[in-house]
């Protein structure tokens, strides 16, 4: 599902690379954490799979398309595979939960029975199924991150990145987001999760990269956070 | 769709003040830019009408003017004016050309100046004989002029491009004055333009993000902003076009034309034409720099 061949990524201006000679596979249906302290690289990882912008060298594959030769014009419709959660959920404060949820399927040109019928849904599978009228600001951050999963999740991408969604969150609360993601990644769904939460790692025992200072020292299954194989 | 009406509205809505600023400023520049349109195709009109009427005299030596070409106290003789003929013939660009005698011009002065004390103190022989020539293309004037001006037997050149030159030369001038101010103009409100999509895209910031990160089109993205300054634009060419609407009829259709009615007064043809290109220009200037700051600040 996602492939990095011999990937660098060097920012413009800067001297030491962002992410240096990454090579790993992620098949479909897996489960990974990408973990790592700030400025490891992580970021820059996901933001690759998303095509904010090619690698300097080296060849990104995603859902069997070649980044590094996609044109402009089909970013769009590569995105539309991937569902992306972040730490700050990224949610519209004017809109309510159910809006915010249409609206990643509005822009995208759904119609509107579709819309009608999949966005309850997901708000039930993300259990906030009876909070579709509110808005976000009366939420809680768990919840927030819920409404933000769900609208990853909408379109029933095959890959959700999630760039460390539990950040905010208390640990109690995380658990229930990692249960959420857990289940969409049981539908067959990628899910690729940045995070610092040690914790949750370990208790996960799924697939673990890390990355430090743009290497990657570790690709382990069944990995916990701090130790290496 | 919906979505995209309701964005388009909601940001004009948002940017009520820039909205409008933009409006009058189309406005006032699209309305110099048509008036000077139309002052230019009224002048054309102008300039037509009086240089098709004009012809150049040549008017030839008798004993009593003087001249530098004239031998004081003669004629003109046969050869010279032959010569003079010649010349004139010679010429690509004339025309027609006839030859007006003493009588004739004698009965002309006469016509002129009837029952004026003038007109009996003249005999036929104080006329001058000319040689009246007509251009094809009244705009080529000179070569013709200093050709014959320094013949011998030629008491003097006259042609009225030397009145009306420099009268066009001023309208022309206060006619691209005009337009360039209105040029300028025009840039200003391009700028504003591009400067409120740049701002539109700030307050819009994390829609935008959102809808690139699910994947929606850019074009899908660039809709609302493309139709917000196309309604700012459409509203000022609007504006203008009544403006000069009623600029044409109070001026020139209600005064000018009946007050002045030999000469050729444009009219609502003309006037409808310079709407139209007033109309384009507004779309080519909202449409523009609305694409070049969206690909600027809104790229993927």
């Amino acid at each position: 599902m996602i492939k990095f061949e011999d990937v660098s990524r060097i920012y413009d201006g800067q001297k030491r690379a962002a992410l240096a000679n990454i090579n790993v596979e992620i098949a479909k249906g897996e489960f990974v954490f990408l973990v790592g302290g700030s400025g490891s690289g992580k970021s820059t990882f996901l933001r690759l799979v998303l095509r904010e912008f090619r690698s300097t060298a080296g060849r990104v594959f995603v859902a069997g398309k070649n980044l590094s030769e996609l044109p402009e014009r089909k970013i769009p419709a590569l995105r539309r595979e991937i569902g992306m959660v972040s730490q700050d959920f990224r949610l519209l404060p004017g809109k309510t939960v159910f809006e915010n949820v249409a609206f990643a399927l509005q822009v995208i040109g759904k119609a509107k029975s579709h819309i009608r019928r999949v966005v309850p849904e997901t708000l039930e599978l993300v259990g906030l199924g009876d909070k579709s009228d509110r808005r976000p600001d009366e939420l809680s951050g768990g919840e927030q991150q819920r409404v933000a999963i769900a609208r990853a999740f909408v379109n029933r991408p095959k890959i959700i990145l999630a760039d460390e969604p539990t950040g905010n969150l208390d640990p109690e609360t995380s658990v229930g987001i990692m249960k959420l993601l857990d289940r969409i990644n049981r539908a067959d769904t990628t899910v690729v999760m940045a995070t610092h939460d040690w914790a949750m790692v370990d208790q996960m025992r799924k697939r673990v990269i890390e990355l430090e200072d743009g290497h990657m020292v570790r690709d382990q299954v069944r990995g916990i956070y701090g130790a290496r194989a | 769709m919906r979505h995209t009406l309701s964005e388009t509205i909601s940001g004009l809505r948002r940017n009520i003040g820039m909205t409008l600023a933009v409006v009058v400023t189309m406005w006032v520049s699209l309305s110099l830019f048509g008036a000077g349109l139309i002052a230019a195709q009224q002048v054309d009109r102008f300039k037509g009408e009086w240089y098709d009427k004009i012809e150049i005299s040549v008017f030839l030596c008798t004993k009593v003017t003087q001249g530098d070409n004239c031998d004081p106290g003669q004629d003109v003789t046969e050869s010279e004016k032959a010569l003079v003929e010649e010349t004139i013939k010679a010429n690509p660009e004339v025309d027609e050309v006839y030859f007006e005698t003493k009588e004739q011009a004698f009965a002309q002065f006469q016509e002129v100046f009837a029952n004026s004390p003038t007109a009996e103190a003249m005999t036929v022989d104080q006329m001058q004989e000319s040689f009246r020539v007509k251009l094809k293309d009244p705009n080529y004037y000179q070569g013709l002029v200093s050709q014959v001006q320094n013949l011998p037997g030629v008491q003097n050149v006259q042609d009225l491009h030397t009145y009306l030159d420099p009268i066009f030369r001023w309208l022309s001038a206060l006619q691209w004055g005009t337009i360039g101010l209105s040029v300028l103009l025009l840039l200003a409100a391009a700028l504003q333009i591009s400067n409120t999509i740049r701002m539109a895209t700030f307050t819009r910031g994390k829609e935008i993000g959102i809808m690139r990160l699910v994947g929606a089109s850019n074009f899908y993205i660039m809709v609302p902003f493309l139709l917000e300054s196309l309604v700012a634009a459409i509203a000022g060419a609007l504006l203008a076009g009544v403006s000069l609407a009623a600029g044409v009829w109070l001026i020139i259709i209600r005064n000018a034309q009946a007050s002045l009615k030999g000469l050729r007064w444009i009219g609502w043809p003309e006037t409808g034409l310079t709407i139209a290109v007033v109309f384009a220009v507004a779309i080519v200037l909202s449409v523009l720099p609305t694409l070049v700051s969206a690909r600027r600040y809104l790229r993927v």
